[in-house]
């Protein structure tokens, strides 16, 4: 047995504020703080400092789908590689084809522009980046991507894949970033329909497969299969992204408007890794249209 | 034998536990199920120790799943300290309640929890309205029995 230390005898009355006060004291703190992040970029310093604490949190929950990754990606068999690496090949080839084709439709619009004399429109930067594998809210349409204002993200960044656009950032900490998907109820994106050039915006349903088209009259030039692309207006997205393809139009004599719903282009659900685009700033107009 | 000190790392370690449990990826359909850890961890740790582990915890470890949740910063700040003062204020009752009666009142607490988040995700004009937020709720009361004998191993053997 220890020789008895000198300790301070536990109070037997707790001493200071009452436990009401301080409960007051939290509940206002967390009001204000609500009230004043409501409106965007008030608290800025303090989420990228939170986004900062909070990643080793996401780091530790990825961790093992990333080594579950790579563990099948080293166990596949050699004559597996050998298949897609022959794929991918014949793939690359078709593409080239493809581009050179795009190389001389470029130069002939960009021909075209200059005898309109409007800006002519240069290509954009991109980046791959990974998806961490964790959850946000159930509620609304979220992913978290691994790279941060660190790496030149930025508030309102557009996100594609392969198939067409993903979402935009709008919280990014230093070294993460998390992005809303055109799908979440809160996304409104302007849209072009690719036939005709009808301009009108696709607002994020909330439902994982569903974009709805809610400001289309009924005598709307618009046809189920029609494939929707960014319009570039309001200057968060850069023009010409495939965006949605239209699945249901309904006409009723008694609404203004058509229902109007559109599919995703891009694989939402699946996606791993995304493009980030950086937009040649010249093509875009400076200020910021959409709300996020 | 029990050292405060050692207690303190049990706890903040089961709370990032709690933390990191709440965002792992869950197959769509279970998603809505997922029982709150955090808010789980808290009570406990409200109940049994509410001289270290009180609403400032409470507020810090909100802060943390705002973030984590990317919902609006002091949502579950507030919601958390609300029923963290039900708790620290009622705790030597619900200490003593039988296992049957403590589960009702996680029950009633994480009620109050889930319908402060959705006011709150009313007020803000995110999510929806759905009945399936509930679901955490019910899973939530169910995981109580499970969440107490681990937490209280801990506590003990720390």
């Amino acid at each position: 047995m220890p020789a008895l230390k000198y300790s301070r005898p536990k109070p037997l009355f707790y001493r200071g504020p009452s436990l009401l006060t301080r409960f007051v004291l939290w509940t206002v703190l967390s009001v204000a703080l609500m009230v004043l992040d409501h409106q965007r970029g008030a608290l800025d310093a303090i989420r990228s400092v939170l986004t900062v604490v909070v990643y080793p949190i996401r780091l530790a929950v990825d961790l093992p789908f990333r080594v579950a990754d790579w563990t099948i990606e080293s166990l596949t068999t050699r004559a597996a590689l050998l298949d897609e690496n022959r794929t991918l090949k014949r793939e690359q080839i078709e593409n080239r084809v493809r581009l050179q084709r795009l190389a001389a439709v470029e130069a002939e619009n960009a021909r075209l522009r200059a005898l309109l004399d409007s800006s002519a429109q240069l290509p954009d930067r991109v980046r791959i980046v990974g998806i961490l594998a964790v959850d946000l809210d159930p509620n609304r349409q979220q992913i978290v991507i691994d790279k941060g204002t660190r790496d030149g993200v930025y508030d309102g960044q557009a996100l594609v894949d392969a198939f067409g656009v993903v979402g935009q950032t709008v919280n990014s900490g230093p070294l993460d970033a998390e992005a809303i998907l055109i799908t979440d109820s809160d996304h409104a994106l302007p849209v072009q329909v690719l036939r005709n050039g009808t301009r009108t915006i696709a607002f994020g349903t909330g439902l994982p497969k569903e974009l709805s088209l809610p400001f289309l009259p009924n005598n709307a030039d618009i046809l189920e299969g029609d494939l929707l692309v960014t319009s570039g207006l309001g200057g968060r997205f850069p023009a010409g992204y495939p965006v949605a393809t239209i699945t249901k139009i309904e006409r009723s004599q008694e609404q203004p408007y058509a229902n109007v719903r559109a599919e995703p282009a891009a694989a939402l659900e699946r996606v791993r890794e995304v493009l980030l685009i950086w937009p040649d700033t010249e093509s875009l107009s400076a200020e910021d249209g959409d709300e996020p | 034998m029990t050292s405060p000190r050692r207690k303190g790392w049990t706890a903040a370690l089961s709370l990032v536990v709690a933390l990191a449990l709440t965002i792992v990826p869950l197959p769509a359909a279970a998603e809505p199920f997922r029982p709150d850890f955090a808010a789980l961890v808290l009570l406990y740790w409200a109940l049994y120790w509410p001289q270290r582990v009180g609403l400032g915890v409470a507020f810090v470890v909100g802060l943390v799943l705002d973030t984590l949740k990317g919902a609006v910063l002091g949502q579950h700040a507030l919601a958390l300290c609300i029923i963290m003062y039900i708790a620290m204020r009622f705790h030597l009752r619900i200490r003593v309640f039988p296992l049957g009666q403590q589960m009702l009142t996680i029950l009633m607490l994480l009620v109050v929890y889930q319908f402060v988040l959705f006011w709150i995700d009313g007020v803000v004009g995110t999510g929806d309205i759905s009945l399936y937020r509930w679901g955490a709720v019910l899973t939530g009361t169910l995981m109580w029995p499970i969440a107490t004998r681990v937490l209280r191993r801990l506590r003990l053997a720390s």
